[in-house]
């Protein structure tokens, strides 16, 4: 199959292969670093997750009108402030979730899951109700469009470049916030040892619920990422839900870095293969690749070393 | 010394009651009251009462919560689905086919040939075994590769749940070798007998309520016996129970196989009472929706399980015919419901709030009266 392109025509096909694994790669990272924090840290099993996601998209939707009916100058930087509201709506909306249910049920996981399943439900047909069943799209501003030329042969879009910078962007402030914050100190010490943390003088109710907000926000501004390189739909989050977990789960739950290398193995496993077999195919064996790899190792890549 | 021999009676006189109601409901209320075409649904309702059953052994004594149990289900009803395409599929009828005698679907997708795997399906007894056997080999081969390094809980449910994801795909994605999104429709005859009509349907039925009575009555014996027990305590305190020198692991797959087995008889009545067989009975959503049956009958109780499909069902039913938009509403308020506030589901709030009344009505002989028609036992708590 080779032998028909010449080799610099093989290298732009690669290195564009390579890149349209890069996009798929920051998407999967986005997607999975508000679960990273709330499945990995807290070990909340949220199925209305891709919902919280699908939040941002529709807030950032909401904003691309309002700035083209009212304030058409300010158009071309409205998908920053669409973000922060994306964030702020997500997180509020996460932190009643945690009022009003999860935290009865932190005992229960599997109970949580079943809780969580209805909320999407509900969230869904909420968006179907409000937003209308079509998928919805945002209007891109003029300086995301269209593709940077590397060579004559090797174009890449820019909003895609901008969907990578912002991955790189929200993992590095996931990072320094688990990491580098009294709060991430305190919500590693409850993930440890929940007694203990709360005997040392850790709120952890309140730690909880900032906890879950933060991750629900996080999905929200994956969500509203997203609307630059597709639209949105009710029931899009679905989509979303069974790679977003098998990407926390390969890499380890609790390890930042474990879910960015299985973003990185899945995305690039996923789109090397879509380019010898069909897209469907591809993601059949990826996925049972992953699941296979988890019932060999079922801590997954990067474990943390816990004494339960 | 020799313990005290605790008596755990197969079926106490309370289950007996129960059982013999489900019964008249079943095989007699049902068919008197309702026309062919509801009856016919009904029992497409009763084929989801046996994925409901083997969930409740898994998920409420077991703990191990399948989300996959689609799979088990699509499997049976396509094992099902493809003897009954074969059989439609003579070179007569698919005379105008460019390859003649090979289902529509694979004519469609430029296939010459059948494919080696569907051979044994013209076959009616290997397809029975089929039907049960594939499945259970699968979910044995997922209980194997899961149990035995102790994966349990959440992490097993989101791997079922990938499972199905994977399996929806490939069955989309395959449209050639299995009818793709479509499935497999068009269906008529079973071994030469036509399935379409009404007497056809309302047999069907009535072989389907015998079969559900036989997976209960399998489902009661399990649940009373030993194993039962051991389940519950594994359900508990996994821990204790291995280090008393049992292996887990081996209970645990054996009734995940025992639950995947329950679900493939469903599902193949389902491809024979409804005439097709398509991915929207294998992936995610149907398979989370299938939990919901058994956690609003009550997770624990195996009757419960019968009357919480029933209902969740003729529900869906009912609110997607009159109003679309609230069903969902509806569905997710009920996920929530049963999980924050009735966690034992109907058998719970019958055991808590009826049954107490109608021992009020009659406070003698309680075990005679219609007042041990509960379909519960609620004497344990739900897994934590």
């Amino acid at each position: 199959m080779f032998s028909d392109y010449s080799m610099s025509e093989l290298t732009a096909i690669f290195a564009m292969q390579g890149f349209a694994g890069l996009i798929l790669f920051s998407v999967f990272v986005l997607m999975a670093l508000g679960l990273a924090i709330i499945f990995g840290q807290m070990g909340v099993i949220n199925m209305a997750h891709g919902e919280f996601m699908i939040l941002g998209a529709y807030v950032t939707y909401l904003m691309s009108n309002l700035f083209a009916d009212y304030m058409p100058a300010l158009f071309s930087i409205y998908f920053f402030i669409a973000m922060i509201f994306a964030f702020i709506a997500s997180g509020a909306l996460g932190m009643l979730v945690e009022w009003a249910l999860i935290r009865h049920l932190y005992k229960r996981p599997l109970d949580t899951l079943l809780a969580t399943w209805g909320l999407s439900l509900i969230l869904q047909q909420l968006y179907r109700t409000v937003f209308g069943a079509r998928e919805v799209g945002v209007t891109i501003p003029d300086w995301m469009m269209g593709s940077l030329p590397l060579t004559d042969l090797i174009e890449v879009p820019i909003n895609g470049i901008f969907v990578m910078v912002l991955a790189v962007g929200i993992s590095v402030g996931v990072y320094v916030m688990l990491y580098r914050s009294g709060w991430g100190k305190q919500v590693r010490a409850i993930n440890n040892n929940r007694q203990m943390a709360d005997a040392v003088g850790i709120n952890t109710a309140w730690t909880d619920r900032m906890t879950f907000a933060i991750g629900c926000g996080v999905a929200g501004v994956a969500g509203s990422a997203f609307t630059m390189i597709g639209s949105t739909g009710p029931t899009a989050g679905q989509l979303y839900i069974v790679d977003t977990f098998l990407v926390v789960v390969f890499g380890g739950a609790g390890s930042l870095l474990g879910t960015i290398a299985s973003a990185f193995s899945i995305s690039q496993a996923q789109s090397i293969m879509e380019f010898f077999i069909s897209g469907s195919m591809a993601k059949v064996l990826t996925l049972l690749t992953v699941v296979g790899i988890l019932m060999l190792r079922p801590q997954g890549l990067f474990s943390l070393k816990l004494r339960k | 010394m020799q313990p005290m021999p605790i008596k755990h009676p197969f079926l106490t006189r309370r289950d007996i009651v129960g059982y013999a109601i489900l019964a008249a409901v079943i095989f007699v209320a049902f068919p008197l009251l309702l026309e062919p075409f509801r009856l016919n649904l009904f029992g497409k309702y009763l084929t989801y009462a046996f994925v409901a059953v083997g969930l409740v052994l898994c998920w409420g004594v077991g703990g191990i919560l399948s989300l996959g149990q689609g799979i088990f289900f699509g499997l049976g009803g396509y094992c099902m689905a493809m003897f009954l395409k074969l059989e439609a599929s003579t070179p007569e009828n698919t005379s105008i086919q460019s390859t003649p005698g090979i289902p529509d679907f694979m004519d469609w997708n430029q296939l010459t040939a059948l494919p080696w795997w569907w051979e044994p399906f013209n076959s009616l007894f290997f397809t029975l075994i089929a039907v049960v056997i594939v499945p259970v080999a699968f979910a044995f081969i997922i209980g194997v590769a899961m149990f035995r390094r102790r994966v349990g809980g959440v992490y097993f449910a989101i791997i079922t749940q990938a499972i199905a994801a994977i399996l929806t795909i490939l069955i989309i994605g395959q449209q050639g070798f299995t009818g793709g999104v479509n499935g497999i429709t068009d269906l008529r005859t079973f071994n030469g007998w036509d399935i379409r009509t009404n007497d056809a349907k309302t047999l069907l039925y009535f072989v389907n309520g015998a079969l559900l009575f036989a997976v209960l009555l399998i489902a009661q014996f399990v649940r009373k016996s030993k194993l039962g027990r051991l389940l519950i305590a594994m359900r508990d305190q996994e821990d204790r129970v291995r280090f008393s020198g049992y292996d887990v692991a081996n209970f645990k797959i054996f009734v995940f196989c025992l639950g995947a087995g329950f679900a493939a008889i469903g599902g193949a009545m389902f491809t024979l009472q409804v005439g097709f067989m398509s991915p929207t009975f294998v992936g995610i959503v149907p398979s989370i929706e299938m939990v919901i049956y058994a956690a609003v009958g009550g997770r624990l109780s195996i009757i419960g399980a019968v009357y919480g499909t029933l209902l969740v069902n003729y529900a869906k039913t009912t609110f997607s015919e009159s109003f679309p938009e609230l069903w969902l509403f509806g569905l997710g308020a009920l996920f929530i419901a049963v999980v924050m506030a009735f966690p034992n589901g109907l058998a719970g709030l019958w055991a808590d709030h009826v049954e107490p009344r109608l021992k009020s009505l009659w406070p003698r002989g309680d075990a005679k009266h219609p007042a041990s028609t509960s379909p519960a036992t609620t004497e344990e708590t739900p897994a934590e």
